[in-house]
């Protein structure tokens, strides 16, 4: 039976591990390949590393982090941050990474979803989705917005409709982040998740809020989730993924165990 | 152990290498030197993508290459796509032959994620893998569960997870991406050898 998939996120900034709330105020959480291995080792199904350096010089960083990371992570592996063409996606891939995920550049340029899909794909190419409900909207979750550079400008699109594009163009999985509850541990937006992944035939991964059990209990339930991202859940201790998919288990939902 | 592995240049290859090499085995990539192909020890077909890249391997003359190495009995495994390759053709690519060395085509049916196996008993490849371990599959094409079936999963319905008859093997997950489970399984490849169980 196919289960419900538990990622560990790690936003990476200089090539270490940072934590905020709503893209701000961040604090170190550790050395990314050791924080993967640790994860991996604990039971999550996947790893995502979101690269949140954005300058120039930060690339071979990266490149250097996915090449650390990737040496001895045997679970799939997506890298995103920064990959503006098919180019860099290839850079990201010879270095390890078994998916990319692709935001603000796929808006700019959507031909960049059909690019990569091309050449490595469908399965290679996330698209990840910044939203934010629109609170004026006459429906804030059908109206709601996508929003670009780490949540702070809306691109002028609607969330649901782009992740039917993202899906038209060949991307493979919509990893959609809730910027409205992101670090706020107050539980995913399952309305906005279920509303997207009922537009789609692609896994939908949520993402944002993750606090509690509970909200990965209803995310997969009400929100109809293929996948759930968690980062601060899993940092300084507060749980691993291998306790947070037994207590998944009890209330009824399909996971990978023992893991 | 050394083991080639064919590249068609659909996809990366970074991911299978590592785990090979992780497991002790020397790599030797070819993207259509026969020579190296005709002396290999063992080979692994791996394979993300498109049905339709797997043409590469006629127009480089990889497939007859192939076809006459497992002949001669080197343990062959194909990954993915790669599986599919091993059967007829798929309705990805309809007008792409596979090798042919099973009969049946692939299906489509789109699955993503960890998924658990049911391993008929005598598998050699899935040796020691116990009913209800996980793998991680992502693929849009599925093989029919018939007599060469060596593991099957569920989604919508019962398909070939993996494939093995003699000296050829064909999973249509990830082992390089399925945690311990996986590497046990490239490891069992990786000690296969003629006439019988180790």
């Amino acid at each position: 039976m196919i289960t419900k998939r538990i990622i560990a996120c790690l936003d990476v900034h200089d090539g270490r591990v940072v934590k905020g709330v709503q893209f701000v105020d961040l604090i170190d959480a550790g050395d990314p390949a050791t924080q993967a291995a640790r994860h991996a080792r604990e039971g999550a199904d996947e790893i995502v590393l979101l690269d949140i350096t954005a300058t120039h010089e930060g690339r071979q960083t990266l490149l250097d982090t996915v090449r650390r990371t990737a040496r001895e992570l045997f679970v799939p592996f997506c890298v995103g941050g920064g990959i503006r063409t098919a180019d860099d996606a290839a850079q990201v891939f010879d270095a390890g990474a078994d998916k990319v995920s692709v935001n603000s550049a796929a808006l700019k340029d959507p031909m960049l979803i059909d690019a990569i899909g091309r050449s490595f794909g469908a399965q290679a190419v996330v698209v990840a989705i910044d939203a934010r409900r629109d609170p004026d909207a006459a429906d804030p979750v059908r109206d709601a917005q996508v929003f670009v550079q780490g949540g702070r400008k809306p691109a002028g699109r609607r969330v649901v409709e782009w992740a039917r594009e993202a899906e038209d163009r060949g991307a493979g999985e919509i990893l959609l982040t809730s910027m409205n509850s992101d670090g706020m541990r107050t539980g995913f937006d399952c309305e906005l998740t279920a509303a997207v992944s009922e537009s789609v035939g692609i896994p939908v991964i949520a993402s944002g809020g993750a606090g509690t059990v509970e909200h990965f209990v209803d995310v997969f339930g009400r929100g109809k989730a293929d996948a759930a991202l968690a980062a601060s859940i899993f940092h300084f201790g507060v749980s691993s993924a291998r306790s947070l998919k037994e207590e998944l288990a009890r209330a009824g939902v399909s996971v990978r165990l023992p893991c | 152990m050394r083991v080639t592995v064919i590249d068609y240049k659909a996809g990366n290859l970074t991911s299978v290498l590592k785990a090979l090499r992780h497991l002790g085995a020397e790599t030797i990539v070819t993207d259509g030197d026969l020579a190296l192909v005709e002396a290999a020890e063992r080979i692994v077909l791996p394979g993300v993508g498109h049905f339709q890249a797997t043409d590469r391997l006629d127009a480089t003359s990889l497939t007859p290459a192939i076809r006459a190495a497992i002949a001669r009995g080197v343990p062959f495994l194909g990954i993915c796509v790669g599986m599919q390759w091993l059967y007829a053709g798929s309705s990805e690519a309809p007008a792409q032959p596979g090798l042919g060395h099973f009969s049946e085509s692939t299906e489509k049916v789109p699955h993503v994620g960890w998924n658990s196996l049911e391993v008929r008993t005598g598998s050699r490849l899935l040796a020691g893998v116990e009913a209800g371990e996980y793998v991680y599959f992502t693929h849009s094409y599925k093989a029919p569960v018939t007599a060469d079936t060596a593991a099957t999963s569920y989604y919508i319905e019962p398909f070939a997870a993996a494939v093995e008859r003699g000296n050829v093997m064909g999973v249509q997950f990830h082992p390089e991406k399925s945690g311990a489970t996986g590497l046990k399984i490239l490891s069992n490849f990786l000690a296969w050898k003629a006439g019988g169980a180790e």
